[in-house]
């Protein structure tokens, strides 16, 4: 707690750093224009909307959202198996270790944007039947998939090896399986250790959707570009970057209750 | 033993080695069912890997394991299945924090006997009364004293209805005052004819409990025989110093 004294010296700190900063940007040449080009009202909202040529960045967005939803869920999973066959022990499994490894170290290096480029323009020119004529949203999808999975199954892996052996003894030596003991015991601890982690790189992919838009697809940030460049106005970019903040901080809450309802629940009970 | 009877364990010239250290350097023992063995020595004379070879937990470089007249350190023997008739109780309790209670209890039961959930529970729930924890069923791992803790790792081995129970330093992690807790509830095993292997450092306890005493040191029994014999005159001169070490640290 902070004592009277204090709370006074941080109430002046905060105003006069504040003041301080609103004097510099309205003192600054061109706040006007800033002011104009950025935040005017009018165009906040239509870019918001759309006009009868431009597309309103708030319908694009939904294809941010969409493209997000499905490649999350499809993340977790493929993400798990990877880290999972990564740790199977035994002489067997090698080359599905080898398979694990070289996923991971070639997705995590290199640029997702590189990746969008050779799966969305790279598979159609291959002509395969049914692959070769998906839409852009699904070569995004795939792309964005194959790329996250890669750090997902990494931060799954730490998980998975943060659970101390002697979970996995005490499970085995009760007759379970190894699969049985992954499944009932160490990945249920493992995943609640990485929901934060988790959490991070799905507010990264949630951003980078909007990478699919060199494909072509109209996403909140390719329409705040239409917008921008046919009303020589960037409050678009703006209408655009609040759309996405507005998304993640939800998200960066939800996490948070997961996180205190696991820690209330396994302290909860009749209080000794 | 009465003659004919196949023992519950035997081990045969058991040896581990971890790395370039040999931990175990062949180990002969039999256990005969009903019969409460301590093992006692001190720490780093293998007691605990010794126990943990039993379960197939630790595997072994030469010798054999038998439980119940079958060879269970034979190739293709499934260890999952040899594992649900030894339970095994560990120094610092393993149980699972994720889970309540009674989900710790009925998970094994469960999942690997197949028992349904109403049977499992219900099982789960006899014992924790016998225990003095059923108030305690719907409790996490993190929110029970150590004690406690560790007689619901007692109680879930029990839930297997082990032929066998392997008990490691079982109070080694606990406060004195919850050391007789968990105690009695062994000692109410051993009333009950469960045949247990138990290392120890509670010299009282394993005199008071055992029918045979078992005394390692690096890696060897040294000397065994009853805890009479053992603990007023032990033969060997190893044994007469490890004890009357322990004479002087008052722990007998």
């Amino acid at each position: 707690m902070l004592g009277g004294r204090a709370v006074l010296v941080s109430s002046a700190s905060t105003v006069l750093f504040f003041a301080v900063i609103a004097v510099v940007v309205a003192l600054a040449p061109g706040s006007e224009l800033v002011a104009e080009r950025f935040f005017s009202p009018f165009h906040l909202w239509q870019s918001l909307v759309g006009t009868e040529s431009e597309p309103g960045i708030l319908k694009a967005f939904l294809l941010n959202v969409y493209m997000f939803a499905i490649s999350e869920v499809l993340i977790l999973i493929l993400a798990l198996i990877i880290a999972v066959v990564r740790q199977i022990p035994g002489p067997v499994f090698f080359p599905f270790r080898m398979v694990a490894v070289a996923y991971t170290d070639l997705f995590r290096g290199v640029p997702l944007i590189l990746i969008l480029y050779i799966i969305g323009f790279g598979v159609p020119g291959l002509g395969l039947t049914f692959f070769s004529y998906l839409s852009d949203i699904t070569y995004g999808i795939i792309a964005l998939v194959l790329v996250y999975s890669a750090y997902v199954a990494e931060v799954y892996r730490a998980g998975i090896e943060s659970v101390h052996e002697s979970q996995n003894a005490a499970a085995r030596s009760l007759g379970l399986s190894r699969w049985q003991s992954l499944r009932f015991v160490i990945l249920p601890q493992a995943v609640r250790r990485v929901i934060p982690p988790l959490l991070n790189d799905f507010i990264g992919l949630q951003k980078d959707t909007a990478l699919v838009s060199v494909l072509g697809s109209i996403e909140a940030a390719r329409a705040a570009q239409i917008y921008g460049a046919s009303q020589f106005n960037y409050a678009s970019y703006v209408v655009a970057a609040a759309l996405f903040i507005l998304i993640t901080i939800p998200l960066a809450r939800f996490t948070d209750r997961l996180i205190a309802r696991d820690k209330r629940r396994r302290e909860a009970g009749a209080l000794a | 033993m009465n003659a004919g009877e196949t023992p519950a364990l035997v081990l045969e010239g058991v040896r581990i080695s971890f790395g370039e250290t040999e931990v175990l350097k062949g180990i002969d023992l039999t256990v005969a069912p009903h019969e409460v063995v301590c093992l006692i020595g001190a720490s780093g004379s293998g007691k605990s890997t010794l126990l943990r070879c039993v379960n197939l937990i630790e595997p072994l470089n030469a010798g054999r394991v038998v439980v119940e007249g079958e060879e269970i350190t034979a190739r293709g023997v499934d260890e999952n299945r040899i594992r649900r008739r030894i339970g095994i109780v560990y120094q610092a309790f393993n149980l699972f924090p994720h889970m309540t209670v009674l989900r710790n209890i009925t998970l094994a039961p469960r999942e690997v006997l197949g028992m349904d959930r109403a049977e499992a529970e219900e099982q789960a729930l006899s014992l924790l009364e016998r225990f003095g924890l059923s108030d305690r069923r719907d409790e996490y791992p993190d929110r029970l004293s150590g004690g406690q803790q560790q007689r619901v790792a007692i109680v879930r081995a029990l839930a297997m209805r082990p032929h066998l129970l392997l008990l490691d330093e079982v109070t080694s992690a606990l406060d004195p005052e919850l050391v007789a807790e968990v105690l009695n509830v062994i000692r109410e095993l051993a009333d009950e004819g469960m045949t247990m292997l138990i290392a120890t450092h509670e010299m009282g306890f394993a005199r008071d409990i055992a029918d045979r005493v078992c005394f390692l040191e690096d890696g060897r029994i040294l000397e065994e025989g009853p805890p009479d014999r053992i603990f007023t005159s032990p033969e060997n001169p190893r044994t007469r110093r490890f004890l009357s070490r322990i004479i002087a640290a008052g722990r007998l």
